[in-house]
This record gives C-alpha cells, sequence and structure tokens, in this order.
C-alpha cells in the first residue's frame, strides 16, 4: 500500500509518498496561483518520478492553506499535526519543531508519542514568515537562495527595529540608501525575522531536540539566527521543506 | 472536510425575544412622546433603580452588538476613526459615537439620551465614551466607580461604592423631579434578582450531555438579561426557555446533533462570525457548551440579597467578573471547565476589550498547569472584522480540534 500527502503552502507545493514506513519520494513546485492545479501538478510530477501508478495510491491527505482545494484527496488536516507527525515519523526522538513557512510561523510541542501537545502560531502578521524574508530578498536583489550564504558573511548584523513588514522594508531600503553592507543588513532581517520565530518557540515552552521544517529551514543564515535567538541547535534535515507532506502521507496511512 | 452537520431543531424562544426585543426598542424609540425619559447605561451599570424610576434603559453595548452581528461595524468604525478616533479604541465605544452622529446602524441609531449612566466595572474605557456622549447630546452624567476587587471586597470600598448608591439615586430624583420609590424599587429587585436566578439555570442546562443549546445561543438570548433586568418580562421570559430547554434534554435534542467534544468560550463573542463559527464547530461535532462572558449577568447573584437589594448590589456590582483579579478569574474558569466537563478551552484575545483580553495569557497557564485540556488563544475583535483573518482562525481552530479528536482517541 502506498499512501500520498500534499501540502499546498503560500509559495509552494510538495508531494510526499510512503510505503511501508518507508519514504518513496518527495517533489517541490511553485504553488502558483491555483491550488488545486498545482496540487495535481505536483501529484502526478511526483507518481511519474516514483514511477508508481495513481491506482496504487491507498489513500491521500492534504495540508497547507490550500489544503481544501485538493479536491480529489480523502481528507484534509491541518499543517501543525501534518509537520508534527512527519518530524516523529522521520526521527521519533523530536519533541519540538519550529516550521517557518511562506505565510505561516509556527512553533510545535510533541509529547512523547508524537502527539501534538500544544502550538502557536505567528498572529495577523508578515513579520518572522517567509515572506518577509522574501520582501526583503527583492528589496536587496539577492536571490532567496543567496541570502542565507550573504548573511553568513556579515561583521555587524545591521539592526532592524521595525516588526511590520512594509515598515521594515522601508528601513532597510534607507539602510542601502545609508551605503550599510549588503551582507551586514540581510543578517539584520534573519536576526529580526528569528526573534518573531523564537517567541512563540518560547511561548509553548518547547522541548529539545527541536526540528525546523518548512522551507525557511533551507536558508542558512537565518538557522544561525535562530539557534542564536533560541540558545540551543536546531535540527535540519534535506526533507525541511517536504516534513508537512511526508507527515500528511503517514496520517493518509492511518485513515 | 468532514460531512456538513443537519440542522438542529431551532428554540422556539428566539422568535418571542425577538418580538420582546422589538417592543423594547419601539418603546424607546417613541419615549419622548410617551413622556418617558431614556437612560443609557452601561452593560454591567446597576439598572434596577431606573426601572423603578420607569427610565427606559438603553445600552449601548447591547446595540454595538446588534451593529457587528449585522456587519456594520466596519462601516461605523471607520466613520468613527475618520471623526479622529483611534482604531486602538473599543469598536463598541467607535460604533456607539459614529452612529450617534450619522444615525447608521441596523436600528437607524439609538434614541437620544435624557441621561447617561456610567459604571467603570467593566472597563476604563466608558468613563471618557460616556463623556464624549454627555457632551454630544448635552445631557447629565452619572459616574459610578466600582475600585477592582483584586483579593477582596474591603470595607473602605464598600463604604465607598454604598455612598455611591445613594449619590444615585439623588442624581434621578433632580433629572426626574420624582422621588424615589422604595417600595417599588424592592420589587424590582426581586424580579432582577430572580431574572438572574433563572438565567444561571438556563446556562446550567447545557452541563447535559448532549447540550439543549450552545453559547452561540446565550450570545443571543443574553439580550434580556442585560436590557430588561428587573421586569416580569424577563422573569417569564426565562421560565419560558428554562422549561424549553429542560423539555429539550426530556426529548434528547440537542443543538450539535453528533455532540462530541464540549468546549468553554472566554471573551465576547466575534459578533460578525457568529454563524461561521457555530458551524466550523458543529462540522467537528463540537458544541460550545459555555463561555465566561453569558455567565456575568448572573456570576455575582451570591453577593445580592434580594430583600436588601440596595444594600447588596454595591458589592454585587462592584465584584463582577470583569472587576476581580486575575486568580479569581482563572478559578472561575477551572470551575466552569469542571461543571461543563469540557474537553477544550477556546480564548478570544479581543483587540477591543482589554480589560478582558489582558490577564488571558495567566489564565491560559493557570488552566495548562491545573487541568490537561487544550487551550487555544484566537486573535480577532467583537465588531471590527478588519481585525479577523478566517484563514488564520480557521486553521488554528482545525489544528485545536485535530488535538482534541487525537487526545480522545
Amino acid at each position: 500500500m502506498i499512501y500520498a500527502g500534499i501540502d499546498i503552502g503560500s509559495s509552494t507545493a510538495k508531494a510526499a509518498l510512503i510505503k511501508k514506513n518507508r519514504l518513496l519520494g518527495t517533489h517541490v513546485i511553485p504553488s502558483g496561483y491555483n491550488p488545486l492545479t498545482a496540487g495535481i501538478t505536483v501529484f502526478d510530477a511526483l507518481l511519474e518520478k516514483v514511477a508508481v501508478s495513481k491506482t496504487d495510491i491507498a489513500a491521500i491527505v492534504s495540508t497547507g492553506y490550500g489544503r481544501a482545494s485538493v479536491k480529489f484527496a480523502d481528507k484534509a488536516m491541518t499543517e501543525i499535526i501534518c509537520h508534527g507527525t512527519g518530524a516523529h515519523f522521520m526521527n521519533p526522538d523530536i519533541r519540538g519543531i519550529i516550521d517557518v513557512g511562506g505565510q505561516d510561523s509556527k512553533a510545535i510541542l510533541l509529547d512523547k508519542s508524537g502527539q501534538v501537545e500544544n502550538f502557536a502560531m505567528n498572529d495577523k502578521c508578515a513579520a518572522g514568515t517567509g515572506r518577509f524574508i522574501e520582501v526583503m530578498a527583492n528589496a536587496l536583489e539577492v536571490s532567496l537562495d543567496q541570502m542565507g550564504d550573504f548573511s553568513l558573511k556579515a561583521d555587524k548584523p545591521s539592526k532592524i527595529s521595525s516588526i511590520c513588514t512594509v515598515f521594515a522594508e522601508s528601513e532597510v531600503i534607507s539602510m542601502i540608501a545609508g551605503l550599510q553592507k549588503r551582507e551586514n543588513i540581510i543578517a539584520g532581517i534573519h536576526e529580526s525575522a528569528a526573534a518573531r520565530v523564537a517567541i512563540l518557540a518560547f511561548k509553548i515552552n518547547i522541548k529539545e531536540p527541536v526540528m525546523m521544517t518548512g522551507g525557511v529551514a533551507k536558508n542558512k543564515g537565518m538557522v544561525a539566527a535562530l539557534e542564536k535567538r533560541l540558545g540551543f541547535e536546531l535540527i535540519v534535515e534535506d526533507f525541511a521543506q517536504v516534513n508537512g507532506a511526508i507527515g500528511a502521507a503517514v496520517l493518509a496511512s492511518r485513515l | 472536510m468532514s460531512d456538513k452537520s443537519s440542522d438542529p431543531k431551532k428554540i422556539n424562544c428566539a422568535k418571542k425575544m425577538r418580538d420582546i426585543m422589538t417592543t423594547y426598542y419601539l418603546d424607546a424609540m417613541t419615549a419622548e412622546q410617551n413622556n418617558k425619559q431614556v437612560a443609557w447605561i452601561t452593560s454591567g451599570g446597576p439598572v434596577e433603580p431606573l426601572v423603578a424610576m420607569d427610565i427606559i434603559p438603553i445600552y449601548p453595548e447591547n446595540h454595538g452588538a446588534m451593529i457587528g452581528a449585522s456587519k456594520m461595524g466596519e462601516d461605523l468604525c471607520i466613520k468613527a476613526e475618520n471623526m479622529g478616533y483611534s482604531s486602538d479604541l473599543c469598536s463598541y465605544a467607535r460604533t456607539d459615537i459614529s452612529c450617534s452622529v450619522v444615525k447608521g446602524g441596523p436600528i437607524g441609531g439609538l434614541p437620544k439620551p435624557d441621561m447617561l449612566i456610567c459604571c467603570n466595572n467593566i472597563c476604563g474605557t466608558v468613563l471618557k465614551w460616556y463623556e464624549v456622549q454627555a457632551r454630544y447630546y448635552n445631557v447629565p452624567l452619572f459616574i459610578l466607580d466600582t475600585p477592582i476587587c483584586h483579593t477582596r471586597y474591603s470595607p473602605e470600598v464598600a463604604k465607598y461604592v454604598r455612598a455611591q448608591i445613594d449619590e444615585y439615586i439623588v442624581f434621578l430624583e433632580k433629572i426626574t423631579k420624582r422621588k424615589f420609590d422604595y417600595d417599588k424599587m424592592a420589587l424590582v429587585g426581586k424580579l432582577a434578582y430572580e431574572s438572574q436566578v433563572l438565567w444561571q439555570k438556563v446556562l446550567n442546562t447545557t452541563a447535559h450531555k448532549p447540550s439543549p443549546m450552545s453559547a452561540f445561543d446565550a450570545f443571543f438570548f443574553l439580550a434580556l438579561i442585560v436590557t430588561l433586568r428587573g421586569t416580569q418580562t424577563a422573569v417569564d421570559f426565562y421560565k419560558d426557555l428554562l422549561a424549553e430547554m429542560k423539555q429539550r434534554i426530556k426529548d434528547g435534542i440537542s443543538m450539535v446533533p453528533n455532540e462530541k467534544h464540549r468546549l468553554l468560550w472566554d471573551n465576547l463573542p466575534i459578533w460578525y462570525r457568529l454563524k461561521w463559527l457555530s458551524n466550523k464547530f458543529s462540522d467537528h461535532n463540537a458544541c460550545l457548551v459555555a463561555d465566561t462572558y453569558t455567565s456575568a449577568w448572573c456570576g455575582a447573584i451570591k453577593y445580592t440579597d434580594k430583600n436588601n437589594f440596595l444594600d447588596s448590589i454595591a458589592e454585587a456590582y462592584t465584584r463582577i467578573y470583569l472587576n476581580i483579579g486575575v486568580d479569581q478569574m482563572a478559578n472561575q474558569v477551572l470551575d466552569m471547565i469542571k461543571f461543563y466537563d469540557v474537553n477544550g478551552f477556546i480564548m478570544h484575545s479581543n483587540r477591543s476589550c482589554k480589560p478582558y483580553s489582558f490577564g488571558q495569557m495567566d489564565i491560559m497557564r493557570i488552566v495548562r498547569e491545573k487541568t490537561d485540556i487544550p487551550v487555544l488563544m484566537i486573535e480577532a475583535d467583537m465588531v471590527d472584522p478588519r481585525n479577523f483573518s478566517q484563514s488564520q482562525v480557521e486553521t488554528r481552530i482545525d489544528a485545536f480540534m485535530e488535538i482534541i479528536k487525537q487526545r480522545s482517541h
């Protein structure tokens, strides 16, 4: 039996397949305009990649902001439970998760059996989300993938005082005008976002070991800034971005 | 997603209440023609002396709830902001202030007041809000100052508040140019007491599993205990409502058809999203069985002496839910969690209501320490929909319900 998980986030759509408690494969594409189309596309592409037929799929769970749009899924579940389940499936020791996605950031506390004990999410504000970093990358004419490398070369991170993304962007623009080093500005951006995310972790008294998931986990600068703020190391795996889809596939196997 | 639940059996008393409320507002609208006076009063203010003096009490906060429920809040809030009021100001205050000027809202504005009665047991905002209205309408304002009772009701506070009750009566005698009728006051006091006892009994019926009504119904049926407390109408109505609830229990009728999970709600309702929220919880087979808000209108009965009403209301009005210490509030929440046997607690962090939202983080921590039920906080506003983000609230509620379902397995 093969089970599928489809995670439609605000920036990317992810799919994962599992078979007999083993990860078969994953795939990521940009979400684009239509969440249902994104769901179909990412699912079909993954099936082709791992050479599995649609008829072999026993159940599908969808998650993420577009979860309700994935009409062909058997059930829609939230990112919180999917990230919790995914992390526990990949590493049963994990007790805490910090998931920073495009639109949402969240901290999740798991009990020993992998069940969600508590969670906290960002409020109605983009600060501390992937979107915040994306807006800043645009202002700095740096690609999102380069943000991490740039910030690791900073000698003195700039101080971003505005919490609001819109105001922080104009602050960054005046820093650019003031000829501050791009590396330092980027490091400052990461520190500002990390401070927002860390609040969520402290709010739920997160327990170690903590895994970082979501697309932003690929950003080394953000991970470093978060670790500095939290005072402990984060576990970042290759599957960080698709962790929610993996969790959805695991939950599909339990339907 | 889960199947849409079948329509629950409606509560018959709802129509009766709508009729009573319509009559009440019509009476108030035509007060001047009938040589009656109108007093605007805060929701937590002592209304009984007004009823005893045959003055029609009008509640801007009840009106605010109506504005919110009819989704007219955003427009009126913007109008107040255009007048110069901050968007951080309570949305009841903003809509009331702008509605007075533009005569908008679902009933075209409230009848002009002859006097204003402001009791600060619910918040500090009402002081400035009522001062603004006293200037706008050029009418006298009476302020009843009830110090916060963090731990106890001290003899000094008792003396201070009791003296103001006498001043209140002198104020009413002066405005109406009539003598205060203490005999009628005793009768009104008994009716007020009786209606509060009945309201508590109505709320208690939801301890039954499955619950015959939900907090969403309580938010609606609350209107009478707020506006017509101290009248025979309110007593008769709640007798009927209680009887209907008892009958529903007998007949096995529940508000949520497949009630599996029972939840407690904290803070004011999100008036413009009642239906959406109610359906959301029903879809999860969850019933909001109780809330800390509607019980605030009977929470201080224990301090009320129906045979010595005037003396006892000083204490009863001072020791209401929003005017006590956070530890005491948390104790009430813990009692409710136990009494209604709920398996989840949802806190509405209400941008408008500062005194209600201020201690919530502490109450959340206390509930987590003393019970094993999950607690969720959602951020919104009671009337201003610009502070509500549907997809974010939806994800939080869905995730919260997933946790509850996981635990009940």
